[in-house]
């Protein structure tokens, strides 16, 4: 039981907004849509809600064509990144609408009305108007909404991404619990890895239109198929370094020279792309290691539990983790030490070439 | 040269009957020159209340505000000798980038010679050379705020730069940057500057000195280091830190705390604790470990898998509790215990850190 | 958008839209255009004329060419005074208008009443405020040494007309720049008055370039109107004295209605209001093409 897309197209003029996306969307699970600002996360929601008709390609709910199936005649509720409520009816009545519209009877309506306020805390607020909320309340609304309406598929589109961090924390706790009993098929679209980790269930990575890679969260997390799936699944950004493989050398664009070891030393020669996440290099002027990088620091971003030194190393900027609150001046000279057990390897084409050996053990754990 | 003081400044929108009542509460604070402060809380805890206190659009309803020592409690905003930086880009449309820039200097009738110097040198800090002779109304949002960012940074002799959520509108990919630009801004450039904000990173990465506010009160004003490691308030330790502190109610005999049964080691001894007042013990989940056996027992609800990091949320008797998952650590059922270091669990008395006899000292 | 659900059955909601346009608009333009190709002896008997109705209007030595040349210079030149008072006066009425407290409603219901007076009231209204013998007006501009007649004096009745329009239709400019203006964040106040800004800088920085699109559409409302203008003059000068105000309006009325000289009438018509769409749409177009230019 599923929603499946089959190669669907679209194209608007000139510009090709999905190109041949392929996806089975499972019930039960949630789905999440990664990928940044006009990857085609939106476009996509609206394909599967029958907003717009795909130039090609067919959509299947649980085995039955709805593609060209009008969105009055199907059965879906939606929640945007914007606090989408009628500003003039109470909470209640918010929530009951899409009941009110269904023609269901009145205690059916109050029940279904009551259960959804419990579960998303709502009960004193029910007489209320949404103006008289605040943002984290506004949106628990609009999630009630669609949570009554027991459709088939609920969109949900950036619904956290206008909230203040700490109600985000909160929110996306509740939110696989609040839709896990409701047997629909739960879409969640969103641009930021550490929500789509969270959420767990399926990640399917969108760049440019096009699927970079789908399957269980941690397993594109940590198996990126390609460089676009790789930086999709990286925040702060993936850290990347172009090198040249000859013989038992690495050669960089600057002409330096690094002994190829790790991973790098069973490749043919040629030229690569090596990818590495911010927790897998490591700062300071003392534990050098084969890959050392001299650099400066551009700014220490802290969000609290962690620290994000920023390195300049003369090839770009680099990333690095450091756990704890710890202020690296922006100025200071120090070295970056890249752990070649733990790169990826890109192809000149950008494919996976080689993945960290920690990374496969990881799966079978955490599966 | 400057130095602003908050001399028990408070402000209540309309007649205060009672506490509750006051937007921001009583605050005495000294702002130095050369520092960088920001004003941490979530929407409606005060922190906008008081940088329009400093900037003068709000006139407090008791206390004095001395810039340098001298009482500007009542002194209109354009005699205040302040700079500020709104939430959304404010440009002149019809002005070019470096005619916007100028605009602060040449109201005040620099020499010609001056201000070109000026412009050029602050343009050259924000990348914005190259746009100098464009039409300011083009350009994008973040090239827009930077032109906000200059101008509040153009005049040499104000008293504080204040920043009201600057980064609010720019591309969530190009916030490092500017965070960077403003940290090498502040370093070169000497000022005093307050900026507000709800988002921690923002505040954390900024600032010299933090000031986390809730409920109209300044709860800590400390280095980010001290908001993370010492958090005073346990609102500090909830708002600092993603997760936030896990905080137990506790019962506290000497250097002993003892929680749903279980005794746990302190840092330190502790006084008698005053009778009635709520004690907690609070310890961020980065330094609380599972563990398959030893320390305190616990159950494991569900592990959430971070990428770089793995959390457990367990039960500890019937308190829920978060810790960190080592890296490689395999469970085998739900029965597991945590390890937690002394060192880094803290005491709260009505949500006040309380401080050991001899602080640091290991029992 | 492509791929939108399509049902042909939608048309039929456009129906009724197209028979009220046919009815409200393309019936009697047809039959102007109509008329204005023929020629009547009368008993409704009608025979091509071809364009000639259209070359006497554009020749200046025919009878109709002169008064049509008159009338439209009389137009052009008093919707340009009109414009020329009642922007710069509309914008300077917006800024002195209160922004908040109980003054606001009060001042903005002061500032709408003129609108709110029928046309031809105003203009009975003006008629006698204006008359040199027991109008409030006429007789204190007499008065104090001025010598005043707008039914004798051309330059009194122009004064009249201008003065009765500006009247009428400056508070409509003021209230739509009053909207823009309070459209304007706060913090660009906030950020002026901390550059140190004078009155003069912020409005010509903030306000005036704020106020850019609201300033377009009050001047293609006004110019629209004054260069169409008819119940007014009519009342209070009646197009006179002599040819004076005869503006095009009331000058096509005269021909169709009091000399049943239909074919001229028809042709006349056409033309003032080709003229009057070829105007506006060379305004529009330039300054939303200039806006553009801005942008980049």
């Amino acid at each position: 039981m599923s929603l499946v897309l089959e190669h669907i197209n679209l194209t608007i003029g000139a510009e090709h907004m999905i190109r041949d996306v392929s996806l089975e969307l499972p019930r039960g699970t949630m789905n999440v849509l990664l990928g940044p600002t006009l990857a085609g996360k939106t476009t996509l929601m609206r394909l599967m809600a029958g907003l717009d008709r795909p130039t090609s390609g067919r959509l299947l709910l649980d085995g039955k064509d709805i593609t060209g199936v009008p969105v009055k005649r199907r059965s879906i509720a939606m929640v945007y990144q914007q606090f989408v409520n009628y500003p003039t009816l109470s909470v209640y009545e918010n929530i009951a609408s899409p009941l009110r519209v269904a023609g269901l009877k009145k205690a059916e309506i109050d029940q279904r009305v009551q259960q959804a306020a419990k579960l998303l805390r709502l009960e004193k607020m029910l007489g209320r108007t949404p103006l008289q909320l605040s943002g984290g309340q506004q949106q628990r609304t609009a999630i009630a909404r669609a949570l009554v309406k027991r459709a088939d598929l609920v969109l949900l589109d950036e619904p956290l991404a206008n909230l203040d961090y700490k109600l985000r924390e909160e929110l996306r706790e509740e939110l696989p619990r609040i839709f896990a009993e409701s047997g629909a098929i739960l879409v969640y679209a969103t641009t930021e890895p550490t929500e789509a980790l969270l959420l767990g269930g399926n990640t399917t990575s969108l760049w440019e239109g096009r699927v970079s890679q789908s399957g269980p969260t941690a397993m594109v997390y940590r198996r990126p198929r390609n460089i676009d799936a790789a930086r999709n699944f990286s925040d702060p950004p993936l850290n990347e370094l172009a090198v040249e493989k000859r013989g038992a050398v690495i050669v960089l664009s600057d002409g330096r020279q690094f002994p190829a070891i790790g991973p790098l030393l069973g490749l043919p020669n040629g030229a690569y792309r090596i990818g590495f996440r911010v927790d897998d290099v490591t700062i300071g002027t003392t534990s050098p290691s084969a890959l050392s990088f001299p650099g400066q620091v551009a700014v220490t971003e802290i969000n609290g539990s962690e620290s994000f030194v920023h390195v300049n190393v003369g090839l770009g900027t680099w990333v690095c983790l450091v756990r704890g609150v710890h202020l690296w001046e922006p100025g200071v000279t120090t070295e970056v030490h890249v752990d070649a057990s733990r790169i990826f390897v890109f192809d000149a084409a950008g494919q996976i070439a080689s993945l960290p050996a920690a990374n496969q053990s990881a799966i079978a754990e955490s599966a | 040269m400057a130095q602003i003081t908050l001399d028990g400044i408070a402000h209540a929108y309309g007649t205060p009957r009672n506490e509750q009542d006051y937007a921001l509460k009583r605050l005495d604070h000294v702002w130095e020159q050369g520092m960088a402060y920001a004003l941490l809380g979530p929407s409606g805890c005060g922190k906008t209340t008081l940088l329009n206190i400093i900037s003068g659009l709000v006139i407090p309803s008791e206390g004095r505000l001395l810039f340098d020592g001298t009482d500007v409690t009542r002194l209109p905003t354009e005699r205040r000798n302040i700079a500020q930086v709104f939430q959304f880009p404010v440009i002149y449309d019809t002005m070019t980038v470096a005619e916007n820039l100028a605009f602060p200097l040449r109201n005040r009738r620099l020499p010609k010679r001056d201000i070109e110097l000026r412009v050029a040198e602050i343009a050259e800090m924000l990348d914005l050379t190259r746009d100098l002779n464009r039409r300011a109304r083009g350009l994008t949002a973040d090239a827009k705020q930077k032109i906000s960012l200059g101008r509040g940074l153009v005049r040499a002799d104000v008293s504080a730069v204040l920043f009201d959520e600057p980064l609010t509108v720019i591309d969530p990919a190009l916030k490092w940057e500017l965070r960077s630009k403003l940290k090498a801004v502040h370093r070169a450039l000497d000022l005093l500057m307050i900026y507000v904000t709800h988002d921690q990173v923002e505040a954390l990465t900024f600032a010299d000195r933090v000031v986390v506010m809730n409920e109209g009160r300044a709860v800590q004003i400390g280095t980010p280091a001290d908001l993370f490691d010492r958090p005073e308030h346990t609102f500090v330790g909830y708002f600092i830190g993603s997760p936030g502190m896990n905080l137990l109610p506790a019962t506290v005999a000497g250097s002993t705390a003892i929680v749903a049964g279980h005794e746990l080691r302190l840092a330190g001894a502790y006084p008698p604790l005053a009778a009635g007042g709520a004690v907690q013990v609070g310890i961020r989940p980065d330094y609380a470990m599972l563990s398959r056996s030893g320390g305190v027992p616990v159950q494991v609800r569900r592990i959430d898998d971070l990428g770089r990091r793995r959390l457990a949320h367990v039960n500890l008797g019937p308190h829920s509790f978060i810790a960190t998952v080592p890296p490689g650590m395999t469970l085998n059922g739900s029965e597991a215990s945590i390890e937690l270091s002394p060192a880094h669990m803290h005491v709260y008395v009505d949500d006040r850190r309380v401080e050991s006899l001899v602080e640091g000292r290991a029992a | 958008m492509n791929g939108k659900p399509f049902d042909n059955r939608a048309w039929w909601f456009v129906v009724p839209v197209l028979a009220f346009v046919l009815f409200s608009s393309l019936v009697p333009m047809m039959t102007v255009v109509n008329y204005s190709v023929q020629d009547s002896m009368g008993q409704n008997s009608f025979f091509w004329n071809g364009a000639g109705w259209f070359e006497s209007l554009f020749d200046p030595t025919t009878d109709i060419g002169g008064r049509f040349a008159g009338a439209l210079a009389r137009n052009l030149f008093f919707s340009l005074v009109v414009l020329a008072i009642e922007i710069p006066l509309g914008i300077a009425v917006s800024l002195c208008i209160p922004r908040r407290g109980w003054q606001v409603g009060a001042v903005l219901v002061m500032i709408a009443l003129p609108m709110l007076i029928p046309w031809n009231v105003v203009g009975t209204i003006w008629q006698i405020f204006a008359r040199a013998d027991i109008g409030l007006f006429g007789a204190a501009i007499n008065g104090i040494g001025i010598p005043f007649n707008d039914t004798q004096d051309p330059l009194s009745a122009w004064s009249t007309i201008v003065i009765m329009d500006v009247w009428h239709w400056t508070s409509m400019v003021a209230l739509l720049c009053y909207a823009g203006l309070k459209a304007i964040p706060d913090a660009f106040y906030q950020a002026a008055r901390i550059d140190g800004a004078r009155r003069w800088a912020v409005f010509v920085n903030i306000e005036l370039p704020k106020l850019r699109k609201v300033l377009i559409i009050a001047v293609l409302l006004r110019f629209m109107e004054s260069f169409m203008i008819y119940t007014e003059p009519t009342v209070v000068t009646g197009g006179g004295p002599g040819e004076a105000t005869s503006f095009l309006s009331l000058d096509l009325v005269k021909i169709a209605l009091g000399q049943v000289d239909l074919g001229n009438a028809a042709a006349m018509s056409l033309v003032y209001n080709l003229i009057t769409l070829t105007l506006c749409w060379m305004f529009f177009t330039f300054t939303t093409h200039a806006d553009q230019k801005g942008d980049v």
